[in-house]
């Protein structure tokens, strides 16, 4: 394979005092795919997001984003002696940046339960978004030095929600519109942020068949259209096996599978993790 | 209304304010009682400045913090230090042999550095303090506050601050109008962050501190910047009640203060700076003005009304302010702001709303009934 | 050994003045454990009951008085709550907090219009205000008293908080107030002995605080109040023994530092001492960690 690598995951770790959330997870995201991640609840699934998008130090392991290294960690001093998690020592580096400076980098993401500022408009949620690549210090936004640069923002914002179809709704506190609508929101804020690679938390949770069609239509359009790569949390199977190119499994923190759809779809240990064993 | 027409009667309306304001204060004379119109003018602007100041850490950004009162002292005394007239040192700093500052700087200078000093502080303060969360960041801010307090009474370093005692002296206004223009200008500039970028980023922060830091907002930069400008403007609020008192005093700057600063943002509307501004002029009037004729005895022929005596005043705000906060929840304003339209609107529905009201209080009574059962 | 002589005086008001922080502060953490309320109103509560003593002892022969004075602080603090917090259970929390400070407000003012301004010397009660001398020290019995009463009362009230039915709604609900309500809990009855406990106990501090420093103005519950607050919060706010630790910490600590004749900073190193700690442990002494789930 000569594709880019855009995302490489590397043994990372996370242990929460004795619960080993994550084990040992490795995985690599190309320039261009949908790559999902799946498995039961509980799995450690959005905890692997959180140590990507720097809401956790992962207890050991690697990032890298682009061929950067971008987080990095190794367990000390108390954990040292508690760690149950494997590659012990195989990293000695701490590399632990805050999310803000992850989604700086070109990683943006969107929320299991969706988190918008609730009490702004719509237009206002996005433009925040914007906030991130302004050129523009305190004085000069205060005293609206940069008059262009206010204009930009505003105009993309604009662009952008026409473009998702909330153009209408605009002027609407986040928090009225209706639940997929919601979701799409989130994305399009995240979109804002001129990422690179995406990350989706289960971006189809509680939508009906009909809904969660049109969103996996969707998803591929931006794909397209802003030259992404995509990694997304689902549990709808439909979803998932439709647009992903590969996808990992979680269970119980440990990978179990990886591959295409057909491979996962007859993979013993996941039709095992899924449903159950036969004593 | 288009945009240049709201602009245009709003300067209009400014600029028939001061000229009013200029007007009384030449025919008004200063026994009258009518010269509590200008304390509550002056006054109510000083705490405006400083009630919006406090808004924007806690109704924008979301911090609870509370140290509004040592920033304020530090303003007041950085303003005062440099500003009492060299011949009147010596009488000033009677026990300090005339003080260690021997020279005076202009009052504007002085009023920008009252600012600049309490951000500097505030800048210091913030970087341990602003990684706590809500009510540890609220305890920590007051206690700073409270250490502050004793700095400046602390008599070693009483050359600069005159230790425990008055400083007095210092170079004052003249007209009412001072006060109010410069609180002006500077709420006008708090106005202007809230809108810019940077206040979206701050209000992100309050909503959703982890869907904030998502999109790419550095969460200790933004508060600290936020902390650090509210500072500013605390510290010039406190030069000009400095002005405004005439004579300063660290021991007056205690935490009840601060209280009295976040009754006011909160009963004007956290988040909204037409709130702060209404409650602050309302605050003061109230308590100063309005309800001074309950501290004196009042006889009606032989009859002398009961309670009516020095103090009483006070209880009666305090009465009112509880029923405010009871039946306000949130505020006067809410989070809305001032514009022509909604004040247009306000006014169109006024008639009506008065004739609801009956109907409005049956049903709210009735409900608290029915949750009762 | 020659620092506990010298300091002795300083280390004893110490232990004593904490106990009676460690009386006010349990007021402050048991409700904040319940309500996520700061009852700024507290400290003033403490000091309507120290003037309430005042009054009292011209009314009523002295053993009627000290019941008299702790059976209105009682009601005092069970009708705050009705009247000022319970009508807004529903509303954001910083509007219960504002109407804690408007109780507050209210206290003050209305104490500063009932005395005129002027302080008022609390009654010695026989007995707990003689003098007595400890290993060369002289000090008054209730310096000696108020350790021993408070450790009781506390070992009481926690007695009752692990072992009766009340006490376990208690726990319930300072841990998930909507999930206690669901499970049938009388929420209502819950916050209102939590109260009553408060004020019982800060009633109890102020006869002992008052005996010792024994004049009432209507600021005295402030900076008392402000102290058994950071003392809560230092032990970690919620909890009960953190509370008590942290003010005996805080009390002792003030004391030496007006031993050692810094006493313009005793307030500001009490508050020094609660920056540090929270710097180190942003949750108190014994506070417990909650992480934000995302």
């Amino acid at each position: 394979m000569n594709k880019e690598n855009v995302l490489r995951v590397s043994d990372i770790t996370m242990q929460f005092g004795g619960v080993v959330a994550v084990n040992n997870f490795s995985m690599e995201v190309n320039k261009g795919e949908i790559i999902g991640l799946i498995g039961p609840n509980g799995a450690g699934k959005t905890t692997a997001f959180n140590c990507i998008t720097g809401v956790y130090a992962p207890t050991n392991g690697q990032i890298e984003f682009d061929g950067n290294v971008i987080i990095s960690n190794y367990p000390k001093r108390k954990m040292a002696k508690i760690y149950k998690g494997e590659n012990m020592g195989k990293y000695n580096r701490v590399i632990a940046p805050t999310p803000d400076k992850i989604t700086k980098l070109g990683i943006a993401r969107t929320f299991q339960n969706i988190r918008l500022f609730s009490q702004l408009s719509v237009f206002d949620n996005v433009l925040i978004a914007k906030h991130l690549h302004a050129k523009q210090n305190v004085f000069s936004a205060t005293f609206r030095i940069n008059h262009k640069e206010e204009k930009r923002m505003r105009e993309e914002t604009m662009a952008l929600l026409e473009e998702q179809g909330l153009e209408k709704y605009k002027d609407d506190v986040s928090t009225s519109l209706p639940y997929g609508l919601q979701r799409r929101l989130e994305i399009a804020r995240a979109l804002a942020t001129n990422p690179s690679l995406l990350l989706l938390d289960e971006p189809a949770a509680g939508m009906n068949p009909q809904e969660s069609d049109e969103l996996m239509e969707f998803i591929g359009q931006i794909r397209d259209k802003y030259n992404l790569s995509i990694f997304l949390i689902e549990h709808h199977m439909q979803l998932v096996m439709g647009i992903c190119e590969r996808i990992y499994v979680l269970d119980h923190g440990i990978k179990i599978a990886e591959g295409n759809p057909s491979e996962i779809q007859s993979n013993h240990k996941v039709i095992e993790a899924y449903l159950g064993v036969d004593e | 209304m288009t945009k240049q027409k709201k602009w245009l009667l709003s300067c209009i309306v400014i600029a028939v304010f001061l000229a009013l304001v200029y007007f009384l204060e030449g025919i008004i004379p200063s026994y009258s009682n009518w010269s509590m119109l200008f304390t509550v003018l002056e006054k109510g602007s000083i705490y405006a400045l400083v009630a919006v100041s406090m808004n924007l850490v806690n109704g924008f950004t979301g911090l609870f913090s509370l140290g509004q009162a040592g920033f304020m002292l530090i303003g007041a005394y950085a303003y005062a230090v440099f500003t009492i007239p060299v011949a009147q040192r010596a009488a000033v700093y009677q026990y300090f042999d005339g003080g260690l500052i021997q020279f005076t700087i202009p009052v504007f200078f002085a009023i920008l550095l009252a600012g600049i000093v309490a951000a500097i502080f505030a800048f210091l303060i913030g970087l341990p303090v602003l990684r706590l969360k809500s009510d540890y960041l609220a305890i920590a801010t007051l206690g700073f506050a409270e250490i502050i307090r004793a700095i400046f009474q602390w008599n070693a370093l009483g050359p600069i601050t005159n230790g425990s005692n008055l400083l007095r002296k210092f170079a004052t206004y003249q007209s009412a109008l001072f006060p109010i223009i410069a609180c002006g200008i500077c709420i006008a500039i708090i106005c202007l962050l809230i809108n810019s970028s940077y206040g979206r980023a701050f209000k992100a922060i309050r909503e959703d501190e982890i869907a904030a830091e998502a999109m790419g907002i550095n969460l200790f930069k933004h508060k600290q910047l936020s902390f650090v400008i509210s500072s500013f403007f605390a510290g010039i609020g406190g030069a000009l009640l400095a002005m405004f008192q005439t004579t300063i005093q660290a021991s007056a700057f205690k935490a009840a203060m601060t209280y009295e600063f976040l009754l006011i943002v909160v009963i004007g509307g956290m988040g909204s700076i037409t709130g702060s501004i209404i409650a602050s002029f309302l605050f003061i009037a109230c308590r100063e003005w309005w309800l001074r004729f309950l501290d004196s005895e009042l006889y009606i022929g032989d009859f002398q009304v009961p309670l009516l005596r020095a103090g009483f005043r006070n209880v009666v705000f305090s009465v009112v302010i509880m029923i405010i906060v009871l039946f306000y929840r949130k505020g006067i304003m809410g989070t809305r702001e001032f514009s022509w339209n909604g004040l247009l609107r306000w006014f169109k529905n006024l008639p009506g709303n008065i004739r609801s009201i009956p109907g409005r209080l049956k049903r709210k009574n009735k409900k608290e009934a029915q949750i009762n059962e | 050994m020659d620092f506990v002589r010298d300091n002795l005086p300083y280390i004893l008001a110490g232990i004593s003045v904490g106990g009676q922080y460690a009386l006010i502060a349990i007021g402050y953490t048991m409700v904040y454990g319940i309500l996520r309320l700061i009852n700024f109103a507290h400290g003033d509560m403490f000091m309507i009951a120290g003037l309430m003593g005042v009054y009292a002892v011209t009314w009523m022969p002295l053993y009627l008085a000290i019941p008299f004075v702790i059976i209105f602080t009682v009601i005092l603090g069970f009708a705050i709550e009705r009247v000022a917090y319970k009508p807004l259970r529903s509303a954001p929390r910083m509007s219960v907090m504002i109407s804690a400070i408007g109780v507050s407000y209210l206290l003050q003012n209305l104490a500063l219009y009932i005395t005129g301004g002027l302080t008022k010397t609390y009654p010695s009660i026989p007995w707990i205000s003689n003098t007595v001398k400890v290993f060369g020290a002289t000090t008054k019995v209730v310096t000696l008293i108020t350790p021993v009463l408070t450790i009781a009362l506390v070992v009481a009230l926690v007695l009752l908080i692990n072992h009766t039915k009340m006490g376990m709604a208690m726990r319930a609900v300072s841990r998930d107030f909507e999930t206690a309500r669901l499970m049938g809990i009388k929420i209502d009855s819950v916050i209102s002995l939590t109260f009553i406990i408060g004020s019982f106990l800060a009633a109890v501090g102020s006869i002992l605080y008052f005996s010792n420093y024994t004049g009432v103005m209507p600021t005295a519950g402030a900076m008392p109040g402000l102290k058994a607050f950071v003392a809560a919060v230092f032990g970690g706010i919620g909890s009960i023994p953190g509370a008590v630790i942290g003010a005996f910490i805080i009390g002792i600590c003030e004391n030496i530092i007006k031993g050692v004749g810094w006493t313009t900073f005793s307030d500001a190193f009490t508050f020094a001492l609660l920056i540090v700690i929270l710097i180190v442990k942003p949750t108190g002494l014994f506070g417990e960690k909650n992480i934000d789930k995302v």
